[in-house]
């Protein structure tokens, strides 16, 4: 009732003001009249009465203005008279308003575009139901990291666990779809019947896999993501209980996926399929490879470290009923993460930088524009003062100031979210392909909240400084002081101010030097391979018709020939794995003369499975024995090459020509005849640019055990690779009308693209490198322009007095950089310490790197001497006898 | 001599204008009057202290207030106690009342 009360009078009295301001007047009027009724009651005349009457009232104007100030709607009232007085004092200087306004929303986009990026990934949870609840769990590799499970590890611990409500095991599937215009080769999943269980999303139609679709040959049935039911049949109803094929085999559509639906651990699969391996597969099969990931919902009420020590328990004490190889004994236990740690992990240290960097910036946008405020109340220090004199308080008057900074907040923050939407798009462009949730990256609800706070914080860190300090001081210097000077105080807030201004810049350049230094380094780092005019792609042979390896074979050698006979080509290759393209594909080998029993040695080399032609298409060098030619095929005796890094690990002064190995599948009790080495080839980078020189080894395709259906085409052309794209493409589907091709890249664009994050984190460092350092060289020309124009009179006293010119020059410069000389000590400090976060970003220099911290001490300073010299300047040709006269 | 101080004690307005209202519907110069007459020239309550308390408890939902039209055809807003008004002076009353005998409780023992 109250409340109610409260609102409708308040409300009534903003509508209708005047109503209101009327129904005051007449009572007061009203009170007034009786007033003198009663005193001509007691019988004084009627001038007297009002006389007497007037006098007990008091001034009736007073009355209703403290009536008046009751009420909620009156501080609605003041505030929004402080905000039209706010409005024209920024409007009566505007290229103060524009500058601080441009900064601010440089500063508050940059922040709210970064927020919006880091948000879905370190903040938000997974877009799924209680997703803090969703575990990841790996083995243990050799070198202690986490490794993918395999099947076998799975099944033991879905029927032994008691604490997951579901657990699922997910492959990697990526099958060719055949039947369509173009052939595709689609991101896929092969997923244990439980997968969207765990996850808790369910298909928004049909129905989602169950334990009878799990088993060997079972059905074969698929579950499509929205967007390729709308792509192959036009509408996500239109593929229920359709048929697709898939690698040849027909697949029947029983559920299709919610449209938004994120599928974290490979965001671009569109269909899933159950992986259907065996119950009791001996240990040679798939079932015991590493290449499942293995995800779980805790059963409610269990905890997380619960289940880390059921897991960590049934890893000690394997049973019968689940024999163990030693490669998945699970000796070492298993690693337990969420799984929103295990998506976010590699991105995480390149986001957390960003968002300090950008914070940074803010901060220094906010040191300029608090200066530039600081500067203004000096210039208004007679205004403050007036309005202190006419009965303004302390409170009134901050609460005045801090409705103008939150104004130019406001502005800021507005223009501020057209450089967020900006901002937002260029990230989501120059994002590198490993970010997750990329989808989630766009300005909403929590993006605007977040922007929204982040001015209102803003507004009042800006204001408050110069706000108390405008308060303070003395009524009576404030009033009497016609000249612009300011007091020693002020100054000194400001110049600290400029340190700081400085000291930030420099962290925030020496940062993005480190990763400039860092990215020189890495591209300087010799692949192996000549990536200049090569194309590459990846090919499949896709189809049952090659279910033998002697047709697969039989395809990629006649798609070769038809490549090689392209004009512009002039040399072309298969490999089964392409460097620097994510493939990574490793089997262990075993060396005749040097047989080892220790099973903890690393003797895990990448496979290449390639032509002959594959060294001269890629210019990877020979350097001992010879090369694979032609005559190493099927049936022949199997050549080897190994690669000079493994070859001086394994045969220190030995000549490894004419040595014997057997290869993976080869190798173990079977006795398959040793293989010879024929030739040692130069080191090629495989995994990343900054791994150092691992094993490899390379066989002829018609001698590995089997032949790859998937393969990748490199081809060196002699004018621009990207030309001969469609030709070459052309010439593949002439031998068959059906092969998917994708991955169609030149080795330069492969080479770039691993070093994607370390380019995003650079290209964002330098962005706000750069800002940082416009706005501290903006700082400091703000402070000493407004020092010089302060002190002009004590300049023309100085000039007047003898000194010459370069005194002058001498006097300003030497005070801005001596501002700018401590700024720089404070921020090395910082930058040694905050650089300890770019760690895992660097690479071949240290983070002390003394080249880089010269540079950016030279370059900040150089840029400060320039922002020092126009003021100085300008002091140095003040005219002493104009300056004089002045006062 | 000094002028006797005719100042409302500090937080008993409320309850002042919630007892006279108690009796009849008023306008405010009537309260006014009425609290003046009924101390005896005690205490004397200033216009704009009045009406702003006034504004405050009809808001509070103590107080009715209606416009009506004096002999003379002048505005003259009216005041009474609502519901919630009556129970609101029984609790300020008793509350008063009690404190007001402990501090005469304190001052006789004094005396």
């Amino acid at each position: 009732m109250s409340l109610w009360r409260q609102v409708a009078r308040g409300l009534r009295v903003l509508t209708h003001r005047r109503a209101a301001d009327q129904d005051l007047a007449d009572e007061v009027t009203d009170f007034l009249e009786q007033l003198i009724a009663a005193h001509t009651a007691r019988g004084l005349s009627p001038a007297d009465a009002r006389r007497a009457a007037t006098l007990e009232l008091g001034n009736t104007t007073v009355v209703r203005e403290q009536v008046r100030s009751y009420g909620w709607e009156n501080a609605i009232g003041t505030l929004a008279a402080d905000l039209r007085f706010a409005a024209r004092r920024l409007r009566s200087n505007p290229g103060f308003t524009i500058v601080a306004v441009l900064t601010l929303a440089l500063g508050l986009g940059a922040v709210t575009a970064i927020f919006s990026a880091v948000n879905p990934i370190l903040f938000e949870p997974l877009p799924y139901p209680h997703a803090a609840r969703i575990l990841m769990i790996s083995d243990f590799g050799t070198d202690g990291a986490p490794v993918d499970v395999t099947y076998g590890t799975y099944r033991e611990l879905a029927a032994r666990s008691r604490s997951f409500s579901a657990m699922a095991a997910v492959d990697a599937w990526q099958p060719a779809l055949l039947g369509t215009a173009e052939p595709e080769r689609l991101t896929g999943q092969r997923v244990t019947a439980a997968w969207f269980r765990v996850l808790g999303v369910p298909p928004a139609l049909g129905r989602d896999f169950d334990a009878a679709d799990d088993l060997p040959h079972g059905p074969r049935v698929a579950i499509v993501s929205d967007g390729l039911a709308r792509r192959r049949f036009g509408d996500a109803h239109a593929a229920m209980g359709r048929q697709i094929t898939l690698d040849g085999d027909p697949y029947t559509v029983i559920g299709v996926m919610p449209r938004g639906f994120e599928n974290v651990l490979t965001p671009s699969t569109e269909v899933w399929a159950p992986r259907q391996y065996g119950s009791n597969a001996s240990f040679d099969g798939p079932e015991w490879g590493h290449h499942m990931r293995l995800v779980g919902r805790l059963a409610p009420g269990v905890t997380a470290d619960q289940a880390r020590h059921e897991l960590q328990a049934l890893a000690r004490t394997p049973v019968p009923e689940f024999p163990r190889p030693v490669w998945a004994n699970l000796a070492q236990g298993l690693i337990v993460h969420a799984l929103q740690d295990d998506v976010t992990a590699a991105v995480k240290p390149a986001l957390v930088a960003s968002l300090i960097a950008v914070l940074l910036v803010l901060a220094i946008a906010c040191v300029n524009v608090t200066n530039l405020l600081l500067a203004r109340g000096a210039q208004r220090r007679g205004e403050f003062a007036m309005r202190a004199a006419l009965g303004a308080g302390r409170r009134r008057l901050i609460s005045q100031l801090l409705t103008e900074s939150l104004l130019l907040a406001a502005l800021g923050g507005l223009l501020g979210l057209g450089v967020a939407d900006l901002g937002v798009r260029a990230l989501v462009v120059l994002s590198p392909p490993g970010l997750p949730r990329v989808n989630a990256i766009r300005l909403d609800a929590t993006v605007f909240l977040f922007a929204l706070g982040m001015t209102a914080l803003v507004g009042l860190v800006v204001g408050i400084v110069p706000a108390l300090g405008a308060s303070r001081g003395d009524l009576h210097a404030g009033l009497q002081q016609t000249s612009q000077r300011t007091t020693g105080g002020h100054r000194l807030t400001r110049n600290a101010l400029v340190v700081a201004e400085v000291a930030l810049a420099l962290v925030l350049l020496v940062s993005a030097g480190l990763l400039l230094r860092s990215l020189e380094h890495l591209f300087a780092v010799a692949p192996g391979f000549d990536p200049s005019h090569v194309i590459s792609m990846q090919v499949e042979a896709a189809g049952h018709q090659y279910d033998n390896d002697s047709t697969r074979y039989q395809f990629f050698a006649q798609a070769l020939d038809a490549v090689q006979h392209l004009p512009g080509v002039t040399a072309a290759a298969f490999t089964s794995q392409l460097p620097l393209s994510g493939d990574f594909d490793k089997y262990g080998v075993q060396f005749e003369s040097a047989p080892s029993d220790d099973p903890n040695a690393d003797y895990g080399a990448f496979r290449y499975m390639v032509t002959p032609g594959y060294f001269a298409a890629m210019h990877i060098p020979l350097r001992r024995g010879r090369l694979l030619t032609d005559f190493d095929r099927s049936g022949a005796t199997e050549a080897v090459l190994i690669n000079e890094s493994f070859a001086r690990r394994r045969f220190p002064g030995q000549d490894p020509i004419g040595q014997r190995v057997r290869m993976g599948p080869e190798s173990g009790p079977a006795g398959h005849p040793w293989d010879i080495i024929v030739g040692v080839v130069g080191d090629v980078k495989q995994a990343s640019l900054a791994i150092g020189d691992e094993n490899d080894f390379y066989v002829a395709s018609g001698q590995w055990a089997w032949v790859d259906n998937v393969q990748s085409l490199v081809v060196r052309t002699r004018g621009s690779a990207t030309a001969l794209i469609p030709a070459i493409k052309q010439a593949i589907w002439s031998v068959d009308r059906s092969s998917p091709i994708v991955r169609v890249a030149t080795l330069d664009a492969v080479v770039a693209a691993t070093a994607t994050q370390r380019r995003f984190a650079l290209t964002l460092f330098e962005a706000f490198a750069l800002a940082a350092l416009a706005l501290a060289a903006i700082g400091i020309y703000g402070v000493l322009a407004g020092g010089v124009t302060e002190r002009m009179r004590e300049i023309g006293v100085r000039s007047a007095l003898g000194a010459s010119r370069g005194d002058i020059l001498a006097l300003i410069v030497r005070q801005g950089m001596t501002l700018a000389a401590i700024g720089v000590v404070i921020g090395l400090g910082g930058a040694v310490l905050s650089t300890r976060g770019l760690a895992t970003l660097l690479f071949g220099i240290s983070r002390l790197d003394p080249i880089t911290y010269l540079g950016v001490i030279g370059l900040l300073l150089g840029v400060a001497a320039l922002a020092c010299w126009i003021p100085a300047r300008r002091a140095a040709a003040v005219d002493p006898i104009i300056t004089l006269r002045a006062e | 001599m000094e002028e006797p101080n005719t100042d409302v004690i500090q937080g008993t307005l409320d309850l002042l204008i919630l007892k006279t209202l108690s009796l009849e519907p008023m306008h405010g110069y009537g309260i006014a009057r009425r609290v003046e007459q009924i101390s005896r020239g005690v205490f004397r309550i200033n216009a704009g202290s009045l009406l702003t308390a006034l504004q405050r408890l009809e808001r509070a939902g103590w107080l009715n207030a209606e416009w009506r039209r004096t002999e003379n055809a002048r505005r003259a807003r009216y005041y009474s106690l609502t519901r919630a008004g009556r129970k609101q002076l029984e609790l300020e009353s008793a509350d008063w009342k009690r404190r007001a005998s402990a501090v005469a409780r304190l001052l006789n023992a004094e005396g």
